[in-house]
């Protein structure tokens, strides 16, 4: 005789396996750590992608569940990045007038700082003993995850190290950027955006979004002028730097 | 009611249709750079021939920038699968993470603020 209702334990394993329980636990996730992170007044070190990620990571540890599954169910918020990708020309598309008049300071600072980004990483991670696939993979960390994961791939590195090196740098430069350009008197909020767009990418950008929309606007182009320079110039550069490295 | 869908899924299309064109672009001639981004120089391009294309697509792409952190949570939780490497090479990792992204903060903000045009007011 069957029992009328399922047990508990097969409902769970029936969901466990189904994409619907993962993109809802990965909204509800975010849900929560954004609520915490408003409750602070955007306090930049209450960073709603670190709080969103362990929260996940321990369901998932604590149900034995693995990365693959998690993924099948997370993939639809993950595939958003492209569209969202191309929603950054409409807040700068009211920038134009601005665009025109600095275009030389933009120029200068996307220069420095896409060699900067890149350079200082590798070689600081050289330093600490870092292994070569590491180091390729740590190089376009400042690039937003899809275009960070293709110039892994193309350098030697491990696209799914990069992914995660590239949101660790997002939580990173979220969090500190205030303190840095506080520290150095940079006041501007297009130079604020402009920087953390570029070392921080779309995190950077989700932050500045919620400081000025100014800000946001140009931290949503250097994010995209940062993908597009550092994928012509990494796979020339990271592999030329490592093997002198190395 | 139709007007209403449409103000979503129109915008929605149009960034999809802006990203094909990227895409098909980017692997057609084997360009470098990824279809999204030139997908959003395209964009650019059709807003300053269409201005009144701006405000069609302001709403459905503020609502998507505003919680863009939410978009990398997938990418980011795959910190798990690399646990064993996390534990050989944790420090240097994050090390190198925290003070490149400071380097290139500083770098960049400071590059900018020199060069920023004179006669613009800069604090706003």
């Amino acid at each position: 005789m069957t029992p009328p209702l399922a047990p508990v334990k097969d409902v769970w394993v029936y969901l466990s396996a189904s994409p619907l329980l993962w993109l809802t636990l990965t909204l509800l996730a975010y849900l929560f750590a954004f609520a915490l992170y408003r409750r602070s007044r955007f306090n930049p070190l209450v960073n709603p992608v670190a709080i969103s990620i362990a929260l996940l990571v321990g369901v998932l540890a604590a149900t034995r569940s693995d990365y693959a599954t998690y993924f099948e169910g997370a993939q639809f918020v993950h595939f958003l990045l492209g569209p969202a990708t191309v929603a950054l020309a409409v807040p700068l598309a009211e920038q134009t007038a601005k665009l025109r008049r600095a275009w030389l300071a933009l120029t200068a600072g996307l220069a420095v700082g896409v060699v900067v980004a890149l350079v200082s990483a590798v070689v600081i991670a050289w330093l600490l003993g870092a292994s070569t696939a590491t180091l390729a993979s740590l190089a376009p960390k400042s690039v937003t995850t899809p275009v960070a994961m293709g110039i892994s791939e193309k350098i030697g590195g491990l696209p799914s190290l990069t992914a995660v090196s590239v949101v660790l740098t997002g939580i990173v430069g979220a969090a500190l950027g205030r303190f840095v350009f506080d520290a150095l008197r940079v006041r501007s909020w297009a130079a604020r955006g402009f920087a953390i767009g570029l070392a921080a990418h779309g995190q950077g950008v989700a932050r500045a979004f919620i400081v000025n929309q100014e800000a946001g606007a140009f931290a949503g182009l250097a994010m995209g002028l940062t993908a597009l320079v550092t994928a012509l110039v990494a796979p020339w550069l990271a592999p030329r730097l490592i093997a002198l490295l190395t | 009611m139709l007007a209403r869908v449409d103000a979503v899924i129109a915008p929605l299309a149009t960034l999809l249709a802006f990203q094909l064109a990227g895409e098909a672009l980017a692997y057609g001639f084997k360009l470098p750079i990824p279809g999204p981004v030139i997908g959003m120089a395209l964009l650019l391009a059709a807003l300053a021939l269409r201005p009144a294309l701006l405000d069609a697509l302001r709403p459905a792409s503020t609502a998507l920038l505003q919680h863009l952190s939410l978009l990398f949570v997938p990418a980011g939780v795959g910190v798990m699968v690399h646990g064993r490497r996390l534990a050989d090479e944790g420090v240097a990792i994050v090390v190198a993470l925290v003070l490149s992204t400071v380097l290139a903060l500083a770098a960049t903000a400071l590059t900018v603020h020199a060069l920023w045009p004179r006669n613009e007011d800069e604090t706003q």
